[in-house]
Parts: structure tokens; sequence; C-alpha cells
């Protein structure tokens, strides 16, 4: 009984590793492999083509605004949530599901069919001469759709389990509103906000579906970095693709490892604060 | 200078729940006062209105006789004290302690000695010198409630308000902890208001108690007051383990009513309520005397530290005595024996034939009945 139990945690566990290699190991050693292909210098070339440095920067700018973004609303939303019973609050719950159960390809398409030159808003747009669709506002808007949830998700259960007593508490001392905020709120809140930006920033960054509906594929001009690696890699120029790519792999090393060590922070906090 | 507070016609609804039904109450300056209930009897509550952390539907609340409702609760001049003392959990405790003074506009504010100064003084006060770089987490229940009250007392207020301050903490310190507390108001000039459910604790630490039930006053008075002259059956039920034995009135005799007329007592005063009556008989004051023809028959003895305490039938009816347990064996009582309830002290309410008051009426010290 014992022997077969053993025989089965070795056969399992082996079984896993082999998934692991075989379907997350081995594709990104292949990225790095490709990326290298024609050695440092070919990497070096193919980073300091301009339309890489554009898209680079395109996806520093799109991220940027939309973490700023969600920073703000994931704040304002959990506040509200957390904190209070309102009619609507249920649906407000649900409705920040929704990124997270449409398709991105269809968040995109909903956004150029609102704003888009055929679009509800799209005449007076343009007769005010604001773009939208194939631009940056419209690329932002996208990314903020599809990151939405995550700095709220992170901080509506955060902000509950905590409780609004030491806001109390900050009040009744003499502290006015923005104070209690900066003072008590904000600190009780790092971990898990920083939880949320991270968790945000990767997906800003490595959005694809959402963001090639509404940027038209500009070379040099609306390209973030997913939309690049796609575009070189059509074009057969691999290890100009691999390399941008390489980027986007090396994001999501740092982004595991600011992850296990923001867990670790969070946990150590909870424990202490139920202890 | 410690405040006065009027609290006046206050009403508070959540939902359908009727929190607080048109309480009025006086706090004088300098007291300290329990207010005293069971859960959900509105004591919380009108503890966070009179903060300004909830407001009333209607009514008002004034302190020093200024009307408080326009005012924000930053404005009040109270120190509040939470159950789960809401430390700062991000700061030390000297920063904890600190923050009322450091939040202050820069005109008000003091410089950083004299706020280094006021800290390490309210922490000589509460007894955690040593622990001033400890963060919350690092302390036991105790000492973060004392943190808590150095941190309310750091923003000199005219009422300290206390919303169960002892509640999670284990029955020593709990009872050290509240002394402590009465020496401390005692030592300060302020108006301190405490919620509890705990009547011992209550009749303890306080000045004067205010006992609530479902959002209305139920009576004020002294510890003494209200353990002597419970205005309703709620208040001594409240304040302590009774019996309550159906009773019947016979001039001022007063009769079991379901152990066949066996007679209990007689009732003091002239003026004595007529018909079925509940007596109320604390167990210490309960004595049971052996009798071959007894009214009520012993179920068990149990041993409670100090007392013994005895479970009788009494006809149907279950009754408790108490006695300190080193006269357990001198009574010579033991399981299955017949004996006679006598009723040492006892309160009837009921209303008397004078104006129709409800009012506790006293029953006298008997000798053991015969067996009639």
């Amino acid at each position: 009984m014992r022997k077969t139990g053993r025989v089965w945690t070795i056969v399992m566990i082996a079984g896993a590793l082999t998934f692991m290699v075989l379907f997350l190991l081995l594709p990104l050693i292949t990225v790095f492999a490709q990326a290298f292909a024609a050695g440092l210098p070919g990497y070096l070339a193919a980073l300091a083509d301009p339309n890489a440095v554009s898209a680079i920067r395109l996806t520093l700018i799109v991220a940027g605004f939309a973490l700023a973004v969600n920073v703000v609303f994931g704040l304002g939303a959990s506040w509200c949530i957390a904190r209070f019973r309102f009619p609507g609050r249920t649906m407000l719950l649900t409705m920040l599901d929704l990124p997270f159960s449409v398709s991105p390809v269809v968040g995109g398409l909903m956004l150029v069919l609102l704003y888009g030159r055929q679009g509800w808003f799209g005449p007076w747009l343009e007769a005010h001469h604001v773009k939208i669709i194939f631009a940056l506002p419209g690329m932002i808007i996208a990314t903020v759709f599809v990151t939405l949830p995550f700095v709220a998700r992170e901080l509506i259960p955060l902000m509950e389990e905590q409780g609004a007593e030491e806001e109390e508490a900050a009040i009744l001392l003499g502290a006015s509103g923005l104070q209690m905020f900066l003072r008590i709120t904000l600190p009780k809140l790092r971990w898990g906000l920083l939880y949320g930006v991270l968790l945000s920033n990767a997906r800003a960054m490595g959005e694809f579906g959402a963001v090639s509906v509404v940027s038209g594929n500009i070379l040099g001009l609306t390209d973030t970095m997913s939309l690049d690696v796609k575009a070189l890699y059509d074009d057969y120029n691999i290890v100009a693709s691999f390399t941008v790519a390489s980027l986007l792999a090396m994001l999501a090393l740092v982004t595991l490892v600011a992850k296990v060590v923001l867990e670790r922070q969070f946990q150590a906090e909870s424990r202490e604060a139920r202890a | 200078m410690p405040a006065n507070v009027s609290i006046r016609d206050v009403s508070r609804s959540f939902g359908a729940f009727r929190a607080l039904d048109r309480v009025s109450l006086e706090i004088p300056a300098g007291e300290l006062v329990a207010l005293l209930g069971p859960s959900g009897s509105g004591k919380t509550t009108l503890l966070r209105i009179i903060a300004g952390l909830d407001s009333a539907d209607s009514g008002q609340v004034l302190i020093n006789g200024a009307d408080t409702m326009q005012r924000p609760p930053r404005d009040r001049g109270v120190g509040f004290v939470f159950q789960h003392y809401a430390l700062f959990r991000h700061m030390t405790v000297a920063e904890n302690i600190a923050f009322g003074l450091r939040v202050r506009p820069r005109s008000s504010r003091p410089d950083k000695a004299d706020i280094k100064r006021r800290v390490a003084a309210l922490l000589e006060l509460v007894q955690l010198g040593p622990l001033a770089g400890r963060y919350p987490s690092q302390l036991s229940g105790g000492q973060r409630q004392r943190v808590a009250l150095a941190r309310a007392l750091a923003v000199e207020p005219r009422l300290l308000l206390l919303d169960e301050p002892f509640g999670a903490l284990d029955t020593k310190v709990r009872r050290e902890l509240g002394q402590w507390l009465r020496e401390l108001h005692h030592g300060v000039a302020v108006t301190s208001v405490l919620v509890t459910h705990d009547q011992e604790e209550a009749l303890e630490l306080a000045d004067r108690i205010v006992l609530m039930s479902h959002g209305k006053v139920e009576q004020i008075g002294t510890p003494t007051e209200i353990y002597a002259q419970p205005a309703t059956p709620f208040v001594l039920e409240f304040l302590g383990e009774a019996n309550r034995i159906a009773c019947r009135l016979i001039g001022a005799r007063l009769e079991a009513v379901d152990a066949l007329g066996h007679s209990l007592g007689h009732v003091e005063g002239r003026l004595a309520p007529a018909g079925e009556v509940a007596l109320f008989v604390r167990p210490h004051d309960l004595a049971l005397v052996p009798h071959p023809a007894g009214a009520a028959v012993i179920r068990h003895i149990k041993v409670t530290g100090a007392f013994a305490k005895i479970d009788a039938m009494l006809g149907a009816k279950p009754i408790t005595a108490m006695l300190p347990f080193h006269r357990l064996s001198d009574s010579g009582l033991s399981v299955g024996m017949r004996v006679d309830p006598l009723v040492e002290h006892g309160t009837v309410f009921g209303a008397s034939a004078a104006d129709g008051k409800a009012r506790p009426l006293r029953v006298s010290h008997l000798a053991p009945c015969a067996a009639s």
C-alpha cells in the first residue's frame, strides 16, 4: 500500500515537472535563445532600432497612464464599496469584473464602436479634431479597460478586513480628511496597493488584444512592445521580434519576483494584525 | 475643564431597527459614567453619537451647553478608546501617542521637543516607557489598550469615551486595568463615559450607571441605588442572577403559587400589591433549611470556588441558592433532601395601592415557616 503510494507520488511530481519544463521553461529559454541568435551585437542592434525604441517608449507611456487611472479609480471604488452600503453597490462590484470576463478583443471593439469614425461619438469627435481610435488616447483607454479590476479587487477585501476604526481614531484625534488618508489609510493599504499596481502593470505592458484593435498598428507611432513583437515576427524578422519579446519576458520574471516578495510582506503583516 | 454632556430626546434607527428611542440623559462634569446594557441595547450607538462618529436622526447632544450636531468630531474635544484598540499598526507606540499632537495645524502644534516631552510623560503615566519603540503587534492586549488610552489623553480631551475598553481582555487584566482607569480618571480633569455589558465592571468602576435596554434608558443611579433599588425586573435580573418565583399576596403574606400555598415571607410596608406577583430573590439571599416536610427538594450541589451552589425544585419550579463554601458542611444539606426555602431578602414589583406606580417592594427576613 505504502509503496504504491510512494510510486504514485513520484509519478505525479515527475508529470508536473515535465509539464512545467515543456510548457513554461522551454518556451522561456527559446525566447532568449532566439533573441541572442545573432549574438549580443545583433540583440543590441535590434534594441536600438527606432521602431523598437518607440514601441518601448509608447508601452511605458500607456502603462504609466493606465496605472495612474487605476490607482485613483481603485482607491475610490474600493473606498466606496468597502465602507458604504448604497443602492447599486452589488451592481458596481459585478461591473468591476466585466473586464475579466469579456475578451479583450471585444473590449477593444466596443471602443471602436463608440469612438471610431463610424461610432456613436465618432462624428462629434471628428468635428472637434479629437482622435481617440488609432491614436494614443484609445490605447490608454483600452489598457485601462483591461486592467481596471486589479487594484480595486486587491483593495476591497483588504479594506473590509481592516475596518474603519483606525480612520475614526485619526479623525477623533483631530486629523483632517487629507491627513487621515495620507497618514493612516494609504500606509495601511500600501502592500495591497503595490500588489495591485504590480499586477495591472504586468497586464498593461503585456496587453495585446484590446490595444491591437484600437491602435491600427502604425509602426513607430502606435506600436506597443506586444504589437511590435507580432509585427516583426510576421515580417520574418525573428531576432528583432524575440529581442523585444525577451524584454517582456524579463518584465514577467521581475514581476514574479516582486510578487513573491510582496506576498511575503503582506502575509507577515496580516499575521501580525491577527496576533 | 471636564465637560458636562446633555443628551436630549436622541433617536437613531438603522433600517427598521430602533437603536435609540428618545433617550435623554445628563452626564455631570468630572464623573465616570457607565452605559450598561446587553448587546443591542443602543449603548455603543449612543457613545458614537456623542463622539460624532454617528449622527442622531432627531434630538440634541450638548457638550458644555453647546449643540454639537453641526460640529465635526475633530472639534468636539473628545477622546475615544475603541474595544479593539484601533492603534495605528504602522506606527510605533510613541508615534501612536504623538499622532493627535502632530496633526494639529501649525499655529497650535507644539514644537518637536514639547511633543517628545509630552509623549514621554504619557508613556510614564501608562507605565509603558520601555516599550516606546515597539509596534502594536508586539504588545499584549492590556498594553495595547493602555497605549490607546495614552493616545486619547494626549490631546487633553474634556470628555473621554470608552467603548467596551476591556471587552477583549482576560478577567485578571480586565480587573487591574479597570481599577487603574478609575484612578486615572480621578487624577485627570476629565468626564468619562464607559460602555460595558459587564455589570460587575460597571458597579465597581462607575460613579453613576445608566442602564439601557432596547434603545431606552431603564434606570439611572449610583451603583448602590441601582443595586439596592432596581426600578424594573429587567434591571434586577441584569445586575445579577435572581430566582423568579410566582407568588400570591394574601394580606402581607407571600405564598409561592406552585408549591401549594407554602409561605415564603412577609412584605414590608403597608402598601402591599394584591394578587399574583413575581418575587425576585438572589441566590445568596435564599437560605434552604432542612425540614422533613419541606416544600423543596435539593437536586444538585455544585462548588464554584468561594460559594456552593444548590439547585432545588420548589414544586415544578427550579430555584438556586448559594452559600459560602465553608458553611456547606455545617448546613447539613445533601442531594435529595427536603428543605424549606427561606427568603432573607427579596424584591416584588407590583402596583402599590396608593398611586398605582410600579415599584420594588421589600420582602423581609422570615423565620422558617412551619409546615402548614
